[in-house]
This record gives structure tokens, C-alpha cells and sequence, in this order.
């Protein structure tokens, strides 16, 4: 839990008299999320929005430049490609959490990581203020005392520049638990503001009940006027709008009203009188108010059998 | 063996009736929709069949649950062919297993209505003087269309709630 008084002089001598570190933000995104079955980055909370837009967009009111922290595979991935990527160096794969910051730290050595995981969809400005404000740029890192066990939590924590060298050798010696390296070494420990905040999630049970507790805080938000959607088309409304399917920006607040705004646009023949309409794979009122993400179709008349 | 599913190649209907075997049952019927070669008086040369198959496949499994328990059979199923087929062949089947014939008919019955109503499923038909068009959708003027005849059955039943009867 804590290292030698002369190390902890040293490391406080390097940085004296200077500025600190500026402090850059790095989401972690390469896990297999093996358990959740599906990728978490991905994972919609609220009204759609990806966990991975979810905590960068935090992170960036916290930091100077924000990153997403990726596996060489997966920077083809959409979803990565809308941010600044640092993909894990060669030599670091299967690390873990580990490569990530030290490809950070290779590619920015001057700066301080703030380092967060991308499954922690409760995490809150508040905890994020305290961490940055609570910072010590002459320690290691600044972490929080996790609420559940007391120790260090390395996946959101911030670590100084001069975190790398001994990181490396850390890494070098074949270990890679941060939890264990944040241990071993002189970190700055802070009680949680929110307790909840660094819950994170690894299956679908968790993300189901997190889910409705992030979207019962969201629905009401005020602005929501215009709402991401996908529209399938079939058949004989396929034909008409000349494609399958597509995504849009519209301010439809009903399917009755979805189908009108199409309809200006398509050359439609049937009237809505005509059709039924799905919402997210099941039959659905005309009236039905619309979500963010929500999946629209519009089903002609049917001629099964 | 799921209960309603969609085929993109030929239906078997003696392996699909073999999955229905059950000592406990004295009865078996089953309902084949095949492909006519006219309807409403165009000669038909092919058919094509689309499906919004995820919610198809909820409601079709829907569709079978109801009729085990309305009419208390021990097996039902049904396949509905999706894509292209010619004339002759088989566009649906319909396989119940009771211990009795009559709850075995009316049940094969009740599935077959019910998937032509309610099931997303859409049919194009391409006409022998180059026409085509989706049933039900494109001529409304004129008497919904079954396309598929019921083997044996006369009934003329339609595919939408907006047909006209």
C-alpha cells in the first residue's frame, strides 16, 4: 500500500517547482466484454446514446485533450473512429487495461493521464471534479478507495507522468493487474463522493437494471425535441423509397407523424389508413410517443400463406 | 424444433410431419398452401414472398401457443417460405398433432387464418404478360387475393384487415 519514504522524496523533488503535468483524458475501450456477450462500449443508456459518447463527452469537460484507448483491431470500428484513437504498441498485447496507459503515456510522456473505463455508466461530474481538484502531481497517481473493497480503483485514476517508467517495469516483470501495481506504489487514495459512481458492469444482468435506472434519471430531458431513428422498409414501400432501411434526424414525435414526414418525401400510395406500425420489433399505436434509437416499420398490407 | 419459422429453400413436409409424432396422439392434420398459377383471372407465372421476419417469427410462435391452448393439441408447427418460388410449389405448411382428429382440424385451421391476417408477410405476384404486383397493396379497387390456394379448401379468406371481403 505504500512504498519507500526516499522513492516518495525523489518523485516529489522531480516534479517541485515545476507546473504540473496537463492533464489528458484516455477511455479505456479494448475489453472483450466477454461476459456482457456484447461490446460495452457500445451498450445504449438514456435515450440510445453508446456508453463509449457517454463517458468521453464527460471526460472532456475535465480534461485538455480526450482519447479512446483501442486494440490495433479495432480501429476500423465506427463507433471508435469518431474519436481521437491511441492504439495499444505491439509489444502490449493482452495486457489488458495496462497497455492502454502506457501507449498514452509513450505517445503524450509529458502528460497526466486521467484514465477511465468504459463500462461505468454511473460515473458523474462530481466524482471526476474531486479526482482532478483532489489531484497530487508529485505522487504516482490520485485514485479512489473503492467503496466496495478499499482498494484502489486503477480505471478511474489518475496517472503522472513520471507513473511510466515504473509502470514499464511493472509490466516488464510479467505483471498486469493495475489494482496491484496502484498498490504497490505511491498513490494518493480518496474517498468516493458518490459511492455508486464506479459501479461498473459485466452482464447483461447489470446492465439491465443500470439501464432503467440511467433512463428513468434521462427521459425528461429537456431539448430532446429531435430524435435519432431507423426506419425499415418493406415490400412495396422497399420499392417506393428505393432502399431497405435508413437512419434519421427527425422531429417526429409519433409514428403518425414519422410516416407523414416520409411520405413527403417517398412517393407513397398507400395512406396510413393502409398500414399497422412497428416500434422495436413489435406492433405498436400510431400514437406511440418516439424514442432516441427507437426502430420504426411500417407494414403494408399483408398477404402471408 | 421452433414452432414458426421462415424458409428460404423448398419446404419437406414428411420430415416436418415426423417431428409432430407423439404416442399420445390418434390425429394429424396438416394444411399445405401451394402456388396457383392465376388469381383474380391474370395467369400467375411466380411469386415472390417477403417477411419482416423477426416480428413474423414472435407473432407466428405467438399464433401456434394460442391454438395448443385453445384447442389443447400436443404439437403444432408452421413453416412459411420466403423469396421466390414457381407455380406448384409449396408456400406454407401447417402440421398439428392431438389425440383426437377434430381439436387436430380445428387447430390447423384456427393457424392458417390467423398467419395470413396477422403475420407481416407480403406477397408479389409476376404475371404471365409481364406485370407484376405486391397483393393487396396495388389494387385495392379490386377483391383481395390468396395467391397460395388452400389445398382442398374453398374458402376464400383474406390477408388484411383493410381487404375487401
Amino acid at each position: 500500500m505504500s512504498i519507500p519514504a526516499d522513492s516518495a522524496r525523489r518523485s516529489s523533488a522531480r516534479s517541485a517547482g515545476t507546473a504540473p503535468a496537463p492533464l489528458y483524458g484516455l477511455v479505456l475501450t479494448g475489453g472483450r466484454s466477454t461476459r456482457m456477450g456484447r461490446d460495452k462500449a457500445a451498450l445504449p443508456y438514456g435515450q440510445g446514446t453508446p456508453q463509449l459518447e457517454r463517458a468521453v463527452e464527460l471526460l472532456r469537460r475535465h480534461v485538455e485533450r480526450a482519447y479512446v484507448s483501442v486494440r490495433a483491431d479495432q480501429q476500423g470500428d465506427p463507433l471508435r473512429a469518431r474519436y481521437p484513437q491511441i492504439p495499444d504498441g505491439e509489444t502490449h498485447s493482452g495486457l489488458g487495461p495496462i497497455a492502454g496507459v502506457l501507449a498514452a503515456q509513450a505517445r503524450h510522456p509529458g502528460a497526466a493521464w486521467l484514465v477511465l473505463a468504459c463500462d461505468l455508466p454511473l460515473l458523474d461530474d462530481a466524482t471526476l471534479t474531486h479526482l482532478a481538484r483532489s489531484r497530487d502531481p508529485a505522487r504516482l497517481a490520485t485514485a479512489y478507495r473503492s467503496s466496495h473493497d478499499g482498494l484502489p480503483e486503477p480505471l478511474c485514476a489518475i496517472y503522472e507522468p513520471h507513473s511510466h517508467e515504473p509502470l514499464s517495469v511493472y509490466v516488464a516483470a510479467g505483471k498486469t493487474c493495475p489494482r496491484r501495481f496502484l498498490r504497490g506504489v505511491d498513490t494518493l487514495l480518496l474517498d468516493e463522493p458518490n459511492p455508486r459512481a464506479l459501479d461498473n458492469i459485466n452482464t447483461p444482468q447489470e446492465y439491465g437494471a443500470v439501464s432503467n435506472a440511467v433512463t428513468r434519471d434521462t427521459e425528461d430531458t429537456p431539448g430532446a425535441s429531435v430524435r435519432q431513428l431507423t426506419v425499415q422498409y418493406f415490400a412495396l414501400l422497399r420499392e417506393q423509397a428505393g432502399r431497405r432501411e435508413e437512419s434519421l434526424r427527425s422531429p417526429a414525435r409519433t409514428p403518425q407523424e414519422l410516416y407523414a414526414e416520409l411520405a413527403a418525401r417517398y412517393p407513397f400510395t398507400l395512406g396510413s389508413e393502409m398500414l399497422r406500425v412497428a416500434v422495436n420489433g413489435e406492433f405498436s399505436d400510431w400514437s406511440r410517443p418516439l424514442r432516441e434509437g427507437d426502430n420504426v416499420v411500417f407494414i403494408p398490407p399483408v398477404a402471408g400463406g | 424444433m421452433p414452432t414458426f419459422r421462415f424458409s428460404p429453400t423448398p419446404i419437406e413436409p414428411a420430415a416436418l410431419a415426423a417431428a409432430l409424432a407423439d404416442p399420445a396422439c390418434g390425429g394429424y392434420a396438416a394444411f399445405e398452401g401451394w402456388v396457383r398459377d392465376h388469381n383474380d383471372g391474370q395467369p400467375v407465372q411466380r411469386l415472390e414472398y417477403e417477411a419482416f421476419e423477426a416480428l413474423a417469427v414472435r407473432e407466428g410462435e405467438r399464433i401456434i401457443a394460442e391454438a395448443v391452448t385453445r384447442f389443447g393439441v400436443r404439437h403444432a408447427a408452421c413453416v412459411h417460405r420466403v423469396g421466390d418460388l414457381g407455380i406448384g410449389e409449396l408456400a406454407v405448411w401447417v402440421g398439428v398433432s392431438a389425440p383426437h382428429r377434430d381439436e387436430a382440424f380445428r387447430a390447423c385451421r384456427y393457424i392458417i387464418d390467423e398467419v395470413k391476417h396477422r403475420l407481416p408477410i407480403w406477397k408479389k405476384e409476376h404475371y404471365v404478360n409481364g406485370d407484376s404486383g405486391w397483393v393487396n397493396c396495388e389494387r385495392c379497387a379490386a377483391p383481395a387475393a390468396t395467391g397460395a390456394a388452400p389445398a382442398g379448401a374453398s374458402a376464400h379468406t383474406h390477408g388484411h384487415r383493410h381487404s375487401h371481403e
